[in-house]
């Protein structure tokens, strides 16, 4: 059997692998036939027949997101019977869909109105006659607005087949179908993880992320109040997308220059406190490894990954580490030890982040984060919404000059930086960890076993006499797999594990710009890894600035202070 | 219409663990029987029962739930001792079926697709009975009503309080 097939897509000949769709082979060539059920992450569905073509024999129209090429098959994508039955389609959709583009949250970025501009659409045929439906507006994540449904079902298949969830379903019936969790209930009392991955598919404004600029721009013109605000290390490589750059660009001065200018009185790096998590969470596993504690350990910094774990697998809370997210132990220190070392009252500190994630809107409501006596985190942006103040604010972003962060919580090292991606967390946490125990460098630097897009990466490392074995996973599929290996006994004999919730880890998170380019993430993950290398200092334990803060204001790692400011606990999320 | 029940304690969930134990090694294709057997054994389906449903055949409650509402013989909510169909068929219609359903409705003082607090009637509609002969007509349980008037409504329901 050949593995390639030779065909015809308006007239050129082209050669492709046996088994891909006709939606691919004409990528290849060239042609972008309109989709909107189909999205490359996801298994294909042929569902919205927006992506119909002529297939010469065939009896009717073919979806090519669904058919698959054969020999000597002669395809046009765009005969005049083909452009008018796509545009009838379109139009049906419109019908449907509520005519508020203007004050759309994807206005500009959604691919409803994309398609209808591209086609020509000038007028809508039909009227719109569907009874009001209520928005899910009841989380601090994501917002639903079900009138905006296409039913694609790119979110059902997102969090049913990527993520292993399965919040979403098709419900009801004929006119009054949609896309709803069981029995309607809003995400709050569904088993959502809020990791947005669903607003990140979505074509049109039915999922988007929970708007909170308002609240920011409203502390920036308050006088009284001082905004100080941490940046995520995935931020600096998605941020360019939303401002007319590219997948890898690497911005963090521009972003820095744009806070600035935003009216950010102190700009600051969330690398800095992912170095102090690795100083926390490396020393709370040397303490389990030589104390016998409970094992194997599992990394904790990613929200969506936490709220599964609540909700799927109380049970193995102990395996947790008890270290806070990065985001929470830069709010707490922000109102702690910066506002004595500034003479700032904390209660005037209005504390910002900008995060590439949806599930740290929710886990900065955590009651548990304000052991300063304040909230760590007031109010948590994504990167899109950074983005739209930033243009809100008229910023000629690309032109910015680059500038640096402020001092005393703005140096973050490479291993700060790798954080945002998958396998990050553990080479940054290996890097430190084994100097720790042994007094030497780890060489080299970098962990190539727990890099890449592999669902679930492993390595063994020896420590000195001890054999480390370290795992990493990432989308909720996989860490689902995890926790049964664990179960299970751990049969791999795992010490420390990584999960993260999303695909890729935090660089394609649910607040990162929407992209429906497959190579994004990969693009966004070099981009880190480039940071990482070009970095004066790539271990976290070598930040001078996290040295400081342990002498002058912590005492040890894991000691009293460090245990009652930057540790946390967990507990069953029980949803419905 | 969302689901009216709330604990999940308040179910005996033994005889759905007996429908289920049927199907637990080979879940492929179950999921309707199942949902047939347990409304057989419990009127209809609540959301513990749906839960478990999907818990045990390894499906997602949304699924399930999306199967549910999508079938009319399905139901959600709590059904009456004597299900009433009100025909809103073209003959009955043109005879006056919609003051039929109106009158229904006021005196039981529910909706088209509701069931009475007492649990008595649940009252539907229905798009021909093939009974246009007696239009307007309605079916109380098995008994068909014909060449109805608003004014017998009372009467004819409350014959079924027992």
């Amino acid at each position: 059997m050949s593995k390639t097939v030779t065909l015809t897509i308006d007239g050129q000949t082209l050669t492709v692998p046996a088994g891909y769709s006709i939606w691919e082979a004409a990528h290849q060539v060239g042609i972008n036939i309109p989709n909107l059920c189909h999205h490359p992450a996801l298994r294909p569905e042929g569902s919205c027949r927006v992506c119909v073509v002529k297939v010469k024999g065939a009896r009717n129209l073919s979806a090519s997101c669904v058919t698959k090429v054969a020999e000597g098959m002669e395809v046009s994508t765009h005969t005049p019977e083909v452009l008018a039955v796509r545009k009838n389609i379109v139009e049906l959709l419109l019908a449907n869909h509520p005519r508020d583009c203007l004050s759309c949250a994807r206005s500009g970025n959604c691919e409803l109105q994309k398609i209808a501009s591209d086609m020509g659409i000038r007028k809508i045929p039909y009227n719109y006659n569907r009874p009001p439906m209520k928005k899910d507006e009841g989380n601090p994540s994501i917002t639903r607005d079900p009138a905006k449904c296409i039913l694609c079902g790119r979110c059902v298949r997102m969090c049913s087949e990527v993520q292993g969830i399965g919040v979403y379903g098709f419900t009801w019936r004929g006119i009054n179908s949609r896309v709803s969790p069981a029995f309607d209930l809003p995400l709050d009392k569904a088993t959502c993880t809020y990791c947005g991955q669903c607003a990140k598919v979505c074509p049109t404004g039915a999922i988007t992320i929970h708007n909170d600029t308002d609240k920011v721009w409203a502390a920036l013109r308050d006088p009284e109040k001082i905004v100080m605000v941490q940046t995520a290390p995935s931020v600096r490589v998605g941020l360019s997308e939303a401002l007319g750059g590219k997948p890898g660009d690497i911005v963090t001065g521009k972003m820095v220059a744009a806070l600035r200018q935003l009216g950010f009185d102190k700009v600051f790096d969330t690398n800095w406190s992912a170095d102090l998590t690795i100083m926390e969470e490396g020393t709370e596993f040397i303490h389990r490894l030589k104390d016998g504690g409970v094992m194997p350990m599992i990394t904790s910094c990613s929200p969506g990954w936490v709220n599964y774990m609540e909700m799927f697998y109380p049970e193995l809370i102990p395996h947790f580490s008890t270290a806070k997210s990065p985001q929470a132990m830069f709010g707490t220190m922000l109102k702690t030890y910066y506002a004595q070392k500034m003479n700032i009252d904390p209660a005037k500190i209005v504390s910002v982040s900008i995060m590439p994630c949806t599930a740290k809107k929710f886990e900065a409501q955590r009651p548990e984060l304000s052991a300063s006596g304040f909230r760590d985190v007031d109010v948590v942006l994504t990167t899109v919404e950074l983005g739209q103040m930033i243009r809100e604010a008229g910023l000629n972003f690309q032109a910015l000059p680059d500038e640096q962060f402020d001092p005393l919580m703005g140096v973050g090292s490479g291993a700060g930086t790798i954080f945002g991606t998958t396998g990050g967390v553990m080479e940054a946490a290996v890097r430190t960890a084994y100097e720790l125990l042994t007094g030497k460098g780890l060489d080299p630097l970098e962990l190539a076993p727990v890099r890449g897009m592999e669902g679930i990466k492993e390595a063994t490392l020896t420590i000195g006499k001890t054999r480390v074995k370290v795992a990493v996973a990432h989308n909720l599929a996989n860490a689902r797999k995890v926790c049964e290996a664990i179960k299970a006994g751990n049969p791999h004999g795992w010490h420390f594990i990584e999960i993260m919730a999303c695909p890729g880890g935090c660089i394609n998170g649910g607040g990162q710009p929407i992209s429906l380019e497959m190579d994004t993430p990969v693009k966004r993950q070099e981009a880190l890894y480039t940071d990482d290398r070009n970095l004066p200092i790539r271990k976290s334990h070598e930040n001078p600035e996290v040295q400081a803060l342990y002498r002058e204001f912590l005492g040890e790692p894991n000691g009293h202070k460090a245990h009652q400011l930057l540790h946390t606990h967990y507990r069953e999320q029980i949803r419905g | 219409m969302a689901c009216q029940c709330s604990a999940t304690g308040e179910f005996d969930l033994a005889p759905l663990m007996e429908i289920l134990s049927e199907y637990k090694d080979n879940p492929k294709g179950a999921l309707i029987p199942v949902l047939q057997k347990a409304q057989g054994v419990y009127g209809y389906l609540p959301k513990p029962v749906l839960e478990t449903i999907a818990r045990e055949l390894r499906l997602t409650t949304a699924e399930v739930f999306g199967v549910v509402t999508f079938y009319a013989q399905f139901h959600l909510n709590p059904r009456g001792k004597h299900i009433i169909r009100v025909c809103q068929g073209t003959a009955c219609h043109v005879r006056g079926g919609a003051k039929i359903l109106e009158a229904v409705s006021e005196h039981l003082k529910v909706k088209p697709g509701e069931t009475t607090r007492d649990l008595e009637f649940t009252l539907e509609t229905v798009a021909c009975l093939g009974a246009c002969g007696l239009a307007p007509v309605m079916m109380v349980d098995d008994n068909t009503h014909g060449r109805l008037n608003p004014l017998d409504i009372p009467g004819i329901l409350d014959s079924y309080l027992s």
